[in-house]
């Protein structure tokens, strides 16, 4: 018996303003514990595709998202079961204080600060951030704040996370602490990545991109190679 | 950059960091309102209010060659104003601007190494200053650093291709510089759309998020009633309103 | 003036007198709430994210330097090109968060003074930054206005800080004012050039960051606006050097007799105990009536505007 996927994604097409298509068509569908990397050249669509799945962008077709079907009347909820780490933390840290920025994903669903702000410790925990809460964002090194970004998705319990370039600016140390990190999460993963020694590390299943469709998928390894997609 | 560091000293710990910031702020309007509404010159004035500020300055554990040097900053911009008024004959004037302006910009550092500033403006906020324009100083504030650092990035390449400020004749210097802030302007508005869709992901849906401070506590009161008894005892001495 | 020659109109406290600060701050305080109430309108958009961060880009701005001439360059101020992009309230709220952050952060202009540059720098400044463009820039002024816009916002910001001055009393005879004037004037005809420059760069990336300007609301309207502004920096001007230069402006233009009316009635007792000096009293009667001259031309081009456009 299947499992219903956690997101079922039929016929996904986007046109920028001014004409450009950036998805043509792309099915897409992730179930419980997957963890799915996507590959690509840079403006295939994956960063694209990536934004519909909480709705921050909106093109035609239909993407469905724990049983509900993406539209405006539920985008909160929605905004709740995915949970998106940005490639710039900078953008993603925007509060002056880490705990403040961990915490407002619950004040914004409503919760009491102090509850929220308890729930933020527990996710610093998590990503091995605790001791820096009343520290300012631009103090920390780019794998802190990445660790930050990613609490600051965790302590809204999504059901899966997405990532989008997550190796930036890691140095290996940091990227090898990331991976730990995310081999430990239980939720459902979408990894969109040039590191594709990361993508292997992690991913059960790949999904490869060009020209705004989707031209490959299966093993990790093996779309690598299909694609000729390593670095040497 | 300079802010760092007075950020990092309002980070400590001290009797002056932990007082209420709506009480440093009310005692900072006091003493400036007071060192503003000063008649003439009067030398034990300006020692009275050196010395209540001094005491400031070991309340709060604060390092005091630091805070002199931030607070000459003022000084090429009053002391032209103090030149022009000695010339014209108005010693008075010149004396008293200088000192003035040092006073009061020496009070505005003590509360900013004492208060880390989302705390302040909470303290703004509950006395009644526009939530959105509190934001905006916040939100300044967070890239305020970040942007900077592009600009001094984009600069650098520059210079590394060859390009110093004035090669090439003044006019092309000039494209290139209004190229780079256009190029700079973009970046920024790429982040803020960038900012605002990481807010959206997070549930952000317009409500501007309440800052609520902290209690007022008796201690808090204790630090207004002091500091404005010592304030004032310094301003009454000279009862006239300034004639200036 | 050495003041201008830094190229900062920051005034520091200690500097104006007790009533002009207070004025000052008092008259600033609900401009900068109607402008908060304004700009929170549009909040749905990128809304506070963005005005944050283009504050950071004006503090950016000024760092880099623009080269116009042996070992002399200017820099980007900032009113007019936020005008024209982002609007008249966010700009001007942009501008006080900047003037604030100046003031507390930088220790660049006073915290009592506050009023005094919010009002010159994120209030007229802003307000000259958006008017010439605003009313000229549809059609094939559009370049000329953009450089007017900002021309007119370090003017008009830089001649209210000079009357400010001269108004508290600090001792500028007619030189040091027509020294300072000359040098102001440059800072301004280097911000209209920089804006100029800037604004064509962005739109070269996309036009779609600059504001449309008001849809054909006619040339006529725009020259109102722009004579209005011109008349009200140039009598300040004269307010704060000449004050019987002033009195003859006015008697020019034909006013003198609504001048004295004005003075008479609600003015009088007011000015008589406010000032102790006689040019004082002429000057800011003086300045008085050249605001309601200003507000005049205003009025006029909004009611040319609505019959041109039924």
């Amino acid at each position: 018996m299947q499992a219903s996927p956690l997101i079922e994604v039929r016929g996904l097409t986007y046109c920028y303003p001014d004409g450009t298509k950036a998805l043509d068509g792309v099915d897409f569908h992730l179930s419980e514990g997957e963890t799915v990397a996507l590959l690509g050249a840079n403006g295939s669509g994956k960063t694209t595709f990536v934004l519909h799945l909480n709705g921050l962008v909106s093109g035609s077709g239909s993407i469905t998202v724990c049983g509900m079907r993406l539209e405006k009347s539920n985008l909160a909820a929605i905004r709740r079961k995915v949970g998106l780490v940005f490639q710039d933390s900078d953008e993603q840290l925007f509060m002056p204080s880490v705990l403040e920025d961990v915490a407002f994903g619950p004040v914004n669903q409503g919760l009491h600060v102090g509850e929220a702000k308890e729930r933020a410790l527990e996710a610093l925990q998590l990503v091995g951030m605790k001791h820096a809460g009343g520290k300012a964002p631009y103090h920390l090194s780019a794998g802190e704040k990445r660790r930050v970004a990613l609490a600051g998705v965790l302590v809204m319990n999504p059901a899966v996370l997405v990532l989008d370039e997550p190796t930036t600016f890691l140095d290996p140390p940091g990227q090898r602490e990331l991976v730990n990190l995310l081999k430990r999460l239980p939720q459902a993963k979408i990894i969109v990545t040039h590191d594709t020694s990361f993508a292997s590390a992690l991913a059960t299943r790949a999904v490869f991109f060009s020209s705004g469709r989707v031209a490959g998928e299966g093993e990790p390894a093996a779309l690598i190679k299909r694609f000729e997609w390593s670095a040497s | 950059m300079r802010h760092v560091q007075l950020e990092q000293f309002a980070r400590r710990a001290s009797y002056l960091h932990d007082v209420d910031p709506r009480a440093k702020v009310a005692a900072l309007g006091l003493f400036l309102v007071s060192t503003g509404t000063l008649p003439a010159v009067n030398l034990w004035a300006y020692l009275g209010f050196s010395l209540i500020l001094l005491v400031g300055v070991a309340l709060g554990n604060l390092p005091l060659p630091f805070l002199l040097a931030r607070a000459s900053a003022v000084l090429p911009f009053s002391l032209t104003f103090a030149l022009i008024s000695w010339i014209a004959g108005d010693t008075q004037r010149a004396i008293a601007l200088a000192a003035k302006s040092f006073l009061s910009t020496f009070a505005v550092l003590l509360l900013i190494g004492s208060t880390p500033l989302p705390d302040l403006l909470r303290a703004l906020a509950s006395l009644g200053a526009p939530a959105v324009l509190l934001m905006v100083i916040q939100f300044l504030y967070r890239y305020l650093f970040v942007v900077v650092e592009q600009a001094v990035r984009m600069r650098l390449a520059a210079l590394c291709r060859g390009g110093s400020a004035y090669s090439g004749g003044h006019s092309s210097a000039f494209q290139r510089a209004a190229g780079a802030l256009s190029v700079l302007f973009a970046r920024s508005y790429g982040r803020a759309e960038g900012i605002h869709r990481a807010m959206l992901a997070r549930g952000f849906s317009g409500q501007l998020p309440v800052m609520t401070p902290s209690a007022f506590r008796w201690k808090d009161g204790l630090f207004i009633g002091i500091a404005a008894s010592l304030i004032l005892a310094v301003r009454i001495g000279y009862a006239s309103i300034s004639t200036y | 003036m050495c003041y201008f020659i830094y190229d900062r109109m920051h005034i520091p406290d200690g500097v104006l007198s007790w009533k002009v600060w207070a004025s000052l701050d008092a008259a600033a305080l609900p401009a900068v709430g109607l402008a908060a109430r304004q700009a929170g309108k549009n909040l749905e958009e990128q809304g506070i994210p963005l005005m944050g961060v283009m504050g950071a880009f004006v503090f950016a701005a000024q760092t880099i330097n623009f080269p116009v001439g042996p070992g002399t360059s200017g820099h980007l101020v900032g009113g007019a090109l936020l005008a024209v992009t982002l609007g008249p309230a966010s700009a001007a709220l942009v501008m006080t968060a900047i003037l604030i952050t100046q003031a507390l952060i930088f220790q660049d202009g006073g915290v009592l003074a506050l009023g005094a540059n919010v009002i010159n720098m994120a209030l007229a400044g802003v307000a000259a930054g958006f008017l010439p463009y605003h009313y000229l820039g549809g059609g094939s002024w559009r370049r000329a206005s953009i450089f007017l816009a900002g021309f007119f916002s370090v003017l008009v910001s830089a001649a209210l800080a000079l009357l400010q001055l001269t108004i508290s009393g600090v001792p500028m005879g007619m030189a040091t004012v027509g020294i300072s004037a000359g040098f102001f004037l440059v800072n301004a005809l280097l911000e209209g050039a920089i804006t100029l420059a800037v604004a064509e760069g962005i739109e070269a990336i996309n036009p779609a960051w600059l504001r449309k300007p008001a849809a054909d609301s006619g040339k006529l309207t725009g020259v109102f606006a722009i004579t209005a502004i011109l008349l009200a920096a140039v009598g300040v001007l004269f307010a704060s050097a000449a004050p019987d230069g002033l009195e003859r402006l006015l008697g020019w233009s034909g006013i003198s007799e609504s001048k004295d009316h004005l003075i008479a009635t609600p003015l009088a007792d007011y000015q008589v105990n406010y000032f102790s000096s006689e040019w004082l009293r002429k000057s800011s009667a003086g300045m008085a009536g050249l605001t309601v001259v200003y507000f005049l031309c205003l009025a006029i081009s909004r009611i040319l505007r609505r019959r041109g456009s039924s």
